[in-house]
């Protein structure tokens, strides 16, 4: 379980993260929705320890990421994490791209490793790339790319950061798909998006996020039938 | 009749060899000073990277005296000076020293440019996987930010070969140095220079040729 008390985050002055309470449990998809700026990326990555927090507190499996003794490293194997860009690694091929994470921090064999990169990009549908360069694929096979270097770690949760955002329209399906291929076998998700349509049908719970607040959490039908905050009624109209 | 002294002698395939041999110096003293530098340069170029303000301060400051006063003087600064700090340093080792350091002050920015060239999103994607400082460091921005920058570390490399000559001033008899040598005694300096030349030529061409490879397979 995931979870997050009175979190605040200050960049400088400014205020990102205003005293997030929030709870996910395992097998759980939760999306978090709002305008640019509403701190849900901050979230993301408060949770995973890439951004330090000025208060409050994230834990993991009752382990506090933010903690001075905890090993982060070993913490991270548990959170995949895919970002808006997708970040691969340009100099290794899609195969070793995947596979590197567990050979250097899991330490497996060169060949294990390899086995489990492989199986994994067969799992998000480039199982015919495995050879192929980073420059040479598309967008969208580049973001599964990503996805599979994130599960090649085996973690218990999967953080999507706008992972279709930088797509170009057509294909963004792909990686939604992958997203919801991974939600149907039970991986606990939570994702921040601007796909309401990915929020709405595949989502356990929707959690609106106005100026570093968390305004809204509740069921899909309720956020998006029945919303209780001005806020979000608002942020739903303008996006459909 | 009195014998005459004969001074000159004419150009010997003998003297080829002391130029083989000689170029051979030059390349020792060059891949020595340039690998040392290398390691130097790249610790000193993540210095330059992580310690920001307080490395902009001290150590950005000393590698700028060496990157600008000219290598000559360098050289014949720390040769004479060496002894009155109590280090007698032969002349390939006053070389060595201050080629190593050269080369160093050179490298230090091009390597700080090669992991500014890596970016921080990319470094966060491999922090998120779980890799540490160093292996991501190792893993991510060494082969990444390398190859960003592997055309200007050539470039930086070659240079360095051909200053290797300037040791020469110290009594290193290196492919200069021996060319001085014999235009003395042959006094056929126009013939000892093209030599010279041409064995500097066949020291570099095989190196940047093999970099072009190099750049054209990772271009892929």
């Amino acid at each position: 379980m995931i979870s997050i008390r009175d979190l605040h985050k200050y960049f400088g002055a400014l205020h990102v993260l205003k005293g997030i309470d929030l709870d996910v449990q395992k097998g759980e998809v939760l999306s978090v929705i709002g305008a640019s700026g509403s701190g849900k990326s901050t979230l993301l990555y408060c949770i995973n320890g890439l951004e330090m927090i000025q208060d409050g507190a994230v834990t993991v499996d009752g382990t506090d990421v933010h903690a001075k003794g905890t090993d982060i490293n070993k913490l991270r194997q548990k959170l995949g994490m895919v970002f808006q860009q997708w970040n691969s690694f340009p100099h290794l091929t899609a195969l070793e791209n995947v596979a590197l994470a567990p050979r250097i921090v899991k330490c497996k064999s060169k060949a294990e490793a390899r086995e489990i990169a492989a199986k994994q990009l067969q799992h998000v549908g480039l199982g015919e790339k495995l050879n192929v360069y980073p420059s040479a694929l598309s967008g969208g096979q580049q973001q599964r790319l990503a996805i599979a270097r994130a599960l090649a770690m085996e973690p218990e949760y999967m953080l999507f950061d706008e992972a279709t955002s930088a797509l170009d329209p057509e294909l963004v399906g792909e990686v939604l798909d992958t997203m919801r291929l991974l939600a149907d076998e039970g991986m606990t998700m939570i994702c921040v998006t601007h796909e309401m349509g990915f929020a709405r049908d595949v989502s356990d719970r929707v959690a609106f996020f106005h100026q570093g607040v968390m305004e809204e959490i509740g069921p899909p039908a309720q956020i998006f039938g029945d919303a209780r905050s001005e806020h979000t009624r608002k942020f739903l109209a303008n996006v459909r | 009749m009195e014998p005459t002294l004969k001074f000159f002698s004419g150009f010997a395939p003998n003297d080829l060899w002391f130029m083989g041999e000689a170029a051979l110096r030059t390349l020792w003293i060059s891949v020595l000073s340039i690998s040392l530098g290398t390691v130097l340069g790249t610790l000193f170029g993540w210095m330059l990277y992580e310690g920001r303000r307080a490395a902009a301060l001290t150590l950005a400051p000393v590698l700028d005296v060496f990157r600008s006063v000219p290598l000559i003087i360098q050289l014949v600064l720390f040769y004479n000076f060496a002894p009155i700090m109590g280090l007698n340093l032969d002349p390939f080792a006053s070389g060595t020293v201050i080629l190593t350091v050269y080369t160093a002050a050179l490298v230090a920015n091009v390597a700080r440019g090669g992991i500014e060239a890596v970016g921080a999103p990319i470094r966060r994607a491999a922090r998120s996987l779980g890799m540490s400082y160093w292996r991501d460091l190792r893993h991510v921005v060494l082969p990444i930010g390398g190859r960003a920058v592997f055309p200007s570390w050539v470039g930086v490399a070659l240079g360095v070969m051909k200053d290797s000559a300037l040791v020469s001033v110290l009594g290193y008899v290196e492919l200069l140095k021996a060319s001085q040598i014999l235009i003395t005694r042959t006094q056929e300096p126009f013939l000892i220079l093209a030599l010279a030349g041409a064995f500097y030529f066949a020291l570099s061409y095989p190196v940047s040729r093999y970099a072009t490879h190099l750049e054209n397979r990772w271009a892929q």
